[in-house]
Order: C-alpha cells, then sequence, then structure tokens
C-alpha cells in the first residue's frame, strides 16, 4: 500500500477544518463540500436525478450522443451479482474531456461522470450496481461532440435492494 | 481516525496508473434494512485526485457506484517521488483526504 503520511493528514484536516468554519461563518450556507477550493467543477445533481439515460446525457451536456466504434466500454455479458459490476471506459479519441457512465434501468440512469485533466489519458474503471438486466452506456465527451458505446449486460440478482 | 482512502499511483514513464479504494457504504436509498424501514441515500458525490496542484481527474458519484468503491485510472506528467491527494465528499457533508507518494 502507498505511504501515507498520517501527521500531514491530520495538519492538513485540522487546517481545512478550520479553513471550513470561516467560510460557513461567513456565507451562513451548510455546503462545505462546494466550497473546497480546487475542486473546479460543481456535482451535477439534477443530472443524477433524470430517470432515463437520453434526458440525463442532455441535462449534463445539452446534446445526444451518437454512437461510435471508438468507445471501447467493458462491462460483463452476465453478472451473478448486480451489486457489483465492473465497468471500464476507454477511448482513442482526442481531446477528451468527459466519460458518463448510465444505466439504462437503474432509477436514475445516470451511475458516474468522470471529468479529465487535458493530457489525463481518458480511461476509467470501476463498480457499478445494476437493479436488474440493462444497457449499459459510456458516453465520452471529445472536442466538444459525443459518441457512445452500449453494450447488455444480464444481471442475475439485482443489486438495489428491495 | 484512519484513513477511509487506500491510493496505490505507480509511475512507468511519463505515464502513473492510480488504484483507489475507498471505504463507503454507498446506500442508494433503495435498500430496506432487517426492520423493513429505507435506508437514507448516503453516497459519495465527488471525487478528487490532484497532483502537483492541478487536478489531474474529478470523479462525480452517483448512488449506483458500488459500494466502496473502486477506481482505475491513468495521468500524465508525474515521477516517482511526487504526491497524490485523493479527497472525497459525500451527499451528507462527510469528507476524508489523503495523500499518496507515487512509487
Amino acid at each position: 500500500m502507498a505511504a501515507y503520511d498520517s501527521k500531514m493528514f491530520d495538519r492538513r484536516f485540522v487546517l481545512r477544518a478550520a479553513g471550513l468554519g470561516s467560510v460557513l461563518a461567513a456565507t451562513g450556507f451548510g455546503f462545505p463540500l462546494r466550497a473546497s477550493a480546487s475542486t473546479a467543477a460543481a456535482y451535477p445533481a439534477d443530472a443524477f436525478k433524470q430517470k432515463g439515460e437520453a434526458d440525463a446525457v442532455k441535462t449534463l451536456f445539452g446534446q445526444a450522443a451518437t454512437a461510435s466504434d471508438k468507445v471501447k466500454l467493458d462491462a460483463p455479458e452476465i453478472a451473478e451479482n448486480g451489486a457489483v459490476v465492473p465497468v471500464s471506459v476507454s477511448t482513442d479519441l482526442p481531446d477528451v474531456t468527459a466519460i458518463a457512465i448510465l444505466v439504462a434501468e437503474n432509477p436514475s440512469a445516470l451511475a458516474a461522470l468522470y471529468k479529465f485533466a487535458p493530457g489525463t489519458p481518458p480511461t476509467v474503471a470501476s463498480r457499478l450496481k445494476m437493479a436488474k438486466t440493462t444497457p449499459v452506456i459510456a458516453v465520452v465527451e471529445a472536442g466538444g461532440k459525443l459518441y457512445s458505446a452500449t453494450r447488455e449486460v444480464k444481471v442475475t440478482v439485482g443489486g438495489c435492494g428491495g | 481516525m484512519p484513513s477511509t482512502i487506500r491510493v496505490r499511483a505507480t509511475a512507468s514513464g511519463d505515464q502513473t496508473d492510480v488504484q483507489s479504494l475507498i471505504q463507503h457504504p454507498m446506500d442508494s436509498g433503495y435498500v430496506k434494512d432487517a426492520k423493513g424501514e429505507l435506508i437514507p441515500p448516503h453516497y459519495i458525490e465527488t471525487v478528487t485526485f490532484e497532483h502537483d496542484g492541478k487536478v489531474v481527474l474529478t470523479a462525480f458519484w452517483g448512488p449506483a457506484v458500488s459500494k466502496d468503491p473502486y477506481l482505475k485510472f491513468k495521468f500524465s506528467g508525474a515521477k516517482k517521488g511526487d504526491e497524490l491527494k485523493v479527497t472525497w465528499t459525500d451527499n451528507l457533508g462527510k469528507t476524508d483526504s489523503s495523500v499518496a507518494k507515487i512509487g
């Protein structure tokens, strides 16, 4: 595991906690996270609330995506456990600024959105929950245009409880 | 307080491979507990990875991201010995941060 300096962490934590206190005091506003300096973009709460995948993409990017074989979406054909489905997305497209991953049959389609700094290669892998058998859609924003890839994942046991 | 964040970052050439694992329930708000009551939503909304004062990747997550989220990605421009700072914040305003040395 990577080395991790607990003293430094503690000091930063205290400093940040103090900073948050003053921000809160100054604004009287209860969203300390959004006041954290280095995260440039705000959490796209509206897009995460959209039920359908098309609405979520539209809310996020203001346009629809076209299917492209340059978007590589890796997900299992059959997922035995819908609570943990490995999904990875990568692309050869240049100037990628964002990758969104959507699970169409989930209560809210948008699962994750990744924003890439210039120079960060557009590849990301993580694990998602899926309620039932569903198309999974990866949307790549590159040079201001949207490209997508879709894969069907068969889910044997749903991952959204109930 | 033990950190909720485990990060492994390895530089090879210009690229650095990053794997991170964060301890978090990622409750979606749809799951019921043993008494049949809904567990309220509690999930990480934002994770940032910073190198040399610059954010190299921002992750925005919804409740569909699995419990104890795992994330793997790459970025360029770092060398061995540099620091990578990981920060997450969740929908209840909780936050944690950790600094890893790139190996």
